[in-house]
């Protein structure tokens, strides 16, 4: 800024050349308008800020217990394909709004619920009850009716909820996409982590 | 004087914009660039209006709204009279700038038009074919069908393997936690709003350098590009042999740009818009989602890279590849700026370009993916099933219910997975066809636990009918020695195995 102001005074026909001390005030208070300029930027970016983050959330801030269905609607030994509204939806977000997962029941009170995306890049995997394989229409991941890695790109096994039964309805600890995010540190290394453990997997 | 020239002049004395323009569109250039080569640059400032205007005239009409984007569609492309044609012509115009875009880097690249002192022009031209890419995204997004909801999936999922802060950017990519309503939103004000304006300041300032550094000459072999010299040679080229650019060399991209713009109207009529193709909800899962051409060789690359490479390459490979194209001209500012003296430059285009075509075609393809439906829709050849024992049709039978054609072939169709079963028998002895089926390998399930031992014996009893007329099956050199049965009886008519 200094130097287009130094450049001001050497065109030529200024009808009153300016003095330096003259200048210098003109400087002064080009400088000073600049930084009141700055600061009120500042002020109102800080605003702009906070609004632009708002989908943050704090750590599980977007999980939430929600019920999937009846105990009873499960069949032991079979896989189900459940859909359920996202516990954090607008009236706006249509079917969008809508997710879909798949239940597998063990015996008795022991259920898997997994996320429909592939642990590879999130497309939504198929189940296929004959050959007892998941297997994703993208990159070709398959993976085995516990949800372990069968073959393909991905480096886990499909992303778990946490489940409970609760008064005969199964409940699931979810709300947000699953994804591979927090778990980095294990995957540079190259290690998957263990699937099929009893600790939640969930985004 | 007639009226139009009274009211040209009352304006003229007003605005005083004659001298300026008349001063930079007839800027000298050298004559040698008055080329159809030089035409790429013009004609992707006229697809970028052409786009702006089509994409104007589409929100007079598209919702943002996640609910019912997808139905505004099926609006214009149904009900209103040619809805289809202008989002046609915003799709296949989106294509075009695509590709004339990497074209016009391609050709600006090999003739080291990057070079001292138009750096900076290039590196504008690096962020307007980054933000061409970025609106060719958000506007796959906004057509809100499956392909731009599993998009999204795809896009959440690369940005949750940055460390540390990869959760929070899910987030605000999505604009909450799922991909929604607010992650429509945010993307209509990205592909309409931000970075359209974007482009149009970067695409001025672009325009802004070439007229006053000048239009690269062609290339001449021996012609070193110097610090010191450059700026006064090009001067000497321009004013002792050069030619006004307009008109002596304007109307080749006035010819080119009209081409252009009439082959995006041709493909929008012939061809029709993209999609929508389904509904962008979740719960319906038979959906097989692909990018846009243009993405396709990500979209390959990342069914290729092994486990332990992808996060590193999602994450690392773009810095790396827009930190090199942005570095170029500040290491290979000076010196020859022909490509006959550019061996590596013109091998780097051409390793590029061949890359990327093989991958495209791949992504057509996808043989890495299963064939979803060929389990039940594509039936075994009649031959593979004439004069079989009652076990081997059994086998027939196991083989099409567990879904192995989903990813093995069978007479040319199926999926492209694992091989194809055609001859399998001459490959694998009946052993090894046990194994591999039993513990899978090499990228194949195990089906151990999913079939009993009879489906086992029958379906590799057919395995073993599956090879040429001509020819015995695989047989394991010292399986003889041990059949208590006539050594010279190969092991085909072999009682299957008991149990496994």
């Amino acid at each position: 800024m200094a130097t287009i102001v130094e450049k001001t005074p050497v065109q030529g026909d200024a009808p009153n050349p300016i003095s330096p001390k003259e200048l210098s005030r003109r400087k002064l208070l080009m400088q000073l308008g600049l930084a009141l300029n700055g600061v009120v930027a500042l002020a109102i970016a800080t605003p702009i800020i906070r609004y632009l983050l708002f989908p943050l959330k704090k750590k599980d801030g977007y999980l939430s217990w929600i019920s999937i269905g009846d105990v009873n609607d499960f069949p032991e030994g079979g896989t189900r394909l459940v859909t359920y509204r996202n516990p954090f939806t607008h009236p706006w977000d249509g079917e969008t709004g809508n997710v879909a997962a798949y239940v597998r029941r063990e015996q008795g009170n022991a259920f898997t619920v997994f996320a429909i995306n592939c642990a590879h890049l999130g497309c939504p995997v198929r189940w296929f009850e004959q050959s007892q394989l998941f297997m994703c229409p993208c990159h070709g991941g398959v993976y085995y009716s516990n949800g372990d890695r069968a073959a393909g790109p991905p480096e886990r096994g499909l992303f778990k909820y946490p489940t409970r039964v609760q008064n005969g309805k199964l409940m699931i600890d979810a709300g947000q996409i699953p994804t591979l995010a927090g778990q980095q540190a294990k995957l540079v290394k190259g290690i998957a982590p263990c699937p099929g453990t009893s600790k939640p997997t969930i985004g | 004087m007639p009226w139009y020239k009274q009211t040209y002049d009352w304006v003229e004395r007003r605005v005083q914009l004659e001298g300026p323009v008349r001063e930079a569109i007839e800027h000298p250039v050298p004559r040698n660039t008055a080329s159809w080569w030089y035409v790429f640059g013009s004609a992707s400032f006229v697809l970028l209006l052409l786009q702006i205007v089509t994409g104007i005239l589409l929100a007079i009409v598209y919702v943002p709204e996640a609910g019912e984007a997808w139905n505004s569609l099926q609006v214009l492309n149904h009900q209103l009279p040619l809805g289809w044609f202008l989002r046609a012509m915003h799709g296949w115009g989106s294509n075009f700038m695509v590709a004339v875009v990497v074209i016009h880097m391609c050709q600006v690249f090999l003739f080291g038009a990057y070079k001292f002192p138009r750096e900076l022009t290039w590196v504008l031209g690096v962020f307007l074919l980054l933000m061409t890419l970025g609106m060719a995204f958000t506007g796959q997004v906004l057509r809100f069908d499956q392909d731009a909801y599993w998009g999204l999936g795809i896009g959440a999922s690369i940005s949750s393997r940055i460390p540390i802060i990869g959760g929070p950017i899910v987030h605000l990519l999505l604009g909450g936690p799922i991909i929604a309503g607010a992650t429509l939103t945010r993307f209509f004000a990205l592909h309409v709003f931000v970075i359209p304006s974007a482009m149009l300041g970067f695409a001025g300032l672009h325009t802004w350098l070439v007229i006053k550094l000048g239009i690269n000459e062609w290339p001449t072999p021996g012609r070193i590009v110097t610090r010191d010299t450059y700026i006064q040679e090009y001067h000497e080229l321009t004013h002792k042999d050069g030619i006004p650019f307009f008109p002596y060399a304007i109307w080749k991209d006035f010819v080119f740009s009209a081409g252009i713009l009439l082959a995006v109207a041709v493909c929008a009529a012939v061809f029709g818009p993209y999609g929508p193709t389904g509904q962008p909800d979740p719960t319906i899962i038979q959906t097989v989602p692909k990018p846009d051409y243009f993405f396709l060789w990500i979209y390959s690359i990342l069914s290729f890279l092994p486990v332990w490479m992808e996060t590193p390459f999602m994450l690392v490979a773009p810095v790396i590849g827009i930190g090199a194209m942005l570095a170029l001209p500040f290491i290979a500012g000076v010196g020859e700026k022909s490509w006959y003296r550019r061996p590596v430059a013109v091998l780097s285009v051409a390793i590029l370009a061949v890359a990327w075509a093989t991958l495209t075609h791949l992504a057509t393809y996808e043989p890495w993916s299963p064939k979803m439906e060929a389990w039940s829709g594509a039936a075994v050849p009649v031959k593979y099933i004439h004069n079989r024992t009652p076990l081997e049709l059994q086998g027939a039978n196991v083989l099409q219910e567990k879904q192995c054609r989903n990813c093995h072939m069978l007479g040319g169709v199926g999926g492209e997975r694992g091989p194809a079963l055609d001859g399998v028998a001459d490959r694998l002895t009946e052993d090894q066809l046990i194994r591999q089926v039993l513990q899978g390998g090499g990228n194949m399930p195990a089906y151990g636990k999913n079939l009993s031992p009879p489906q086992v014996t029958a379906l590799v009893a057919f395995l073993e009918t599956l090879h040429p007329d001509n020819e015995h099956p695989a047989v394991d050199e010292s399986r003889p020695l041990v059949e208590t049965t006539a050594v010279d009886t190969p092991a085909m008519p072999a009682p299957a195995p008991k149990g496994q």
